[in-house]
């Protein structure tokens, strides 16, 4: 039971850091890339577009 | 008569619908032949009456010849489902006049105790969790499904998934908040906040909760325009979390089916600690989620403008996301929770600071360039006044959180000062500027009937706001201060009875805050009223929505 507590424990604590943090990141990265800027910019309007 | 078409055949949906309702009729029915609590027997009528009415709507849906699947198109634009949205709208409307009033009724209750008028069905403690659950999830909860609904389809440039299932999502909706709000006043509660919903409410609601998933996936998946736009991923969120929260928080077992009585699957402070994470949650993903969906589609369409950074959008939405989850143990400040989890739900608390902020500032830099408008337009004014109040109040919540602050104000008036400034600034004014953005928009109308009235709501509501929230932050800091006092032989100063005999004028003021937000509600509710009647019709009117079943 102590042993699965302190397994789980550490998981969560150590590996549950590190991959929320890297996914994250990876988002933060996703919405600064320069490259993505243009469609960004184009999925703003879409409510004022009208159809 | 004679060029009246023969009724046509029925889908297949509305035959499953009907005997799905026949037979949960027959379910009541049953339940009702055997339990003995009065109210339990009251709503095993209710949800029967509410199952054969769906037998008769649907039937008449077919042989009214009602098209059984409307065009997804009409000359390449879309054919729009709005029907389920106008009923969410008016429903929103009137839920929020009553829960608006109710919670009048307890304030003056607190300060005059004579109101509760010794009669059970309604003192305090029954009309409280009914106010609660009003302004939320009848309030709120129609706001969010009328605005998801329409959002979703404007954004997608899709009709809504399903045809009977948008109804089924709009009126079971409002046949739980019928049960629930019902059952306060008999007395059936499980006693946790926001949660009080009986186990077989509850249920009900999760199927319900479930096809609204489905409705907006399946029109999400239907989408023509390739991006996703962010105020569907806020609405996505809310729902997705809710239903999450919700089985969590209310897995219990019913001592019989026969009974509205049940055991939580929880015990002792994993109980509480279940109770507040789904509590924080609440706000956090249905007061805060589902109501940044509306910022986000609101707040740029009516000052005509894109939103001030998209890039910022997703930021939010994602550091909200992974931060809100863990913010509930700061509702259990020095209990039998660990303390650690206390210090982590607190420093979770604190950096939810910067997603709240980033996404204030993304609202209100929207109208940079266009604050001219704030002038001559009291429904974005309404908005944008709202998200400066999420400004606040996401300002006072993070250093409430922070134990030291919290060993003063936890269980004075302050919190209840806290959670109206939300939920009066915030919550109600968004709402109340996507109604007048919506109102006109469903019925095909040129504009609102009277801006001119609401500009008197905004200002009403607005004094009716700042009465109530610094009557309570007064109240709320001399009750901690009173509370922590002592003499010089060790004996605490004042005893509980003086502090409530103390808080007596900010009660006071705070019911009359809440009566001007009352007025407010009802100028808005007699502004859109004569919208719809009255209003000048917007010139090309499109395809005529398909009948609506009328049917709760």
């Amino acid at each position: 039971m102590t042993q699965t507590y302190a397994l789980l424990a550490g998981i969560a604590q150590q590996f549950g850091v590190l991959f929320f943090m890297a996914i994250f990141l990876s988002i933060v990265a996703y919405a600064l890339w320069p490259k993505n800027r243009a469609r960004f910019d184009a999925a703003a309007e879409i409510p004022l577009k009208e159809d | 008569m004679s060029t009246l078409a023969p009724p046509r055949s029925m889908s297949a949906g509305e035959i499953v619908g009907m005997v799905l309702a026949a037979a949960f009729a027959l379910l009541w029915i049953f339940i009702a032949s055997k339990a003995t609590d009065p109210g339990y027997v009251f709503h095993a009528w209710v949800f029967a009456a509410a199952g054969i009415a769906t037998v008769f709507a649907l039937g008449r849906r077919a042989v009214a010849n009602a098209p059984a699947a409307p065009p997804q198109e009409i000359d390449g634009r879309p054919n729009y489902n709005m029907g389920p949205v106008r009923f969410a709208t008016i429903a929103a409307l009137l839920w929020g006049v009553a829960g608006f009033l109710v919670g009048f009724i307890i304030a003056a209750q607190l300060a005059w105790p004579i109101l509760n008028l010794d009669l059970p069905w309604v003192q305090f403690g029954r009309l409280r969790p009914l106010h609660t659950s009003a302004v939320i999830f009848a309030f709120g909860g129609n706001v969010l499904i009328a605005t998801a609904l329409y959002v979703v389809q404007r954004t997608s440039r899709a009709r809504l998934a399903g045809e009977l299932a948008p109804w089924f999502v709009v009126l079971g909706y409002n046949l739980f908040i019928v049960i629930a709000g019902t059952g306060y006043l008999l007395g059936i509660t499980q006693g946790r906040e926001y949660a009080e919903p009986e186990w077989y409410a509850d249920l009900w609601l999760t199927i319900v909760w479930v096809a609204f998933l489905l409705v907006f996936l399946g029109t999400l998946w239907k989408r023509k325009e390739p991006h996703i736009y962010v105020a569907n991923w806020f609405y996505l969120a809310f729902i997705l979390t809710i239903a999450v929260l919700h089985l969590g928080n209310n897995a219990a077992v019913p001592v019989s089916i026969f009974s509205p009585k049940s055991y939580s699957l929880w015990s002792g402070v994993q109980d509480a600690m279940f109770q507040w994470w789904y509590g924080h949650n609440a706000v956090g993903f249905f007061l805060t989620a589902g109501f940044l969906g509306i910022m986000y589609y609101f707040v740029p369409k009516r000052a005509e403008r894109p939103v001030y950074s998209y890039r910022l959008s997703i930021i939010h939405f994602w550091a909200l996301i992974f931060l809100y989850i863990w913010a509930g143990p700061h509702h259990l400040h020095y209990t039998a929770l660990p303390d650690w989890a206390q210090t982590l739900g607190m420093t979770f608390s604190i950096m939810l600071w910067m997603p709240s902020w980033g996404g204030m500032i993304n609202g209100l830099m929207t109208l940079s360039g266009a604050w001219d408008k704030l002038r001559t337009d009291p429904v974005l004014r309404m908005m944008v006044v709202s998200v400066a109040f999420y400004g606040m109040s996401t300002f006072e919540g993070p250093m409430m959180s922070i134990k030291a602050v919290n060993s003063l104000s936890h269980y004075t008036e302050w919190t209840v000062g806290h959670v109206h400034s939300g939920a009066l600034g915030w919550v109600g004014f968004v709402s109340f500027g996507a109604i007048y953005c919506l109102v006109p928009w469903l019925w095909n109308k040129k504009g609102l009937y009277s801006l001119k009235l609401v500009n008197w709501h905004f200002w009403i509501a607005t004094l009716g706001i700042v009465l109530y929230i610094s009557a309570m932050w007064v109240a709320g800091i001399m009750e901690g201060l009173m509370w922590r006092a002592y003499n010089s032989l060790g004996f605490l100063e004042y005893s509980f009875i003086e502090t409530v005999e103390a808080k007596y004028p900010f009660f006071v003021i705070r019911a009359l805050g809440g009566l001007l937000f009352v007025v407010g509600a009802l100028i808005m509710a007699y502004n859109v009223y004569m919208t719809i009647r009255a209003g000048e019709a917007a010139e090309p009117a499109p395809a005529a929505a398909p009948a609506a079943i009328a049917a709760e």
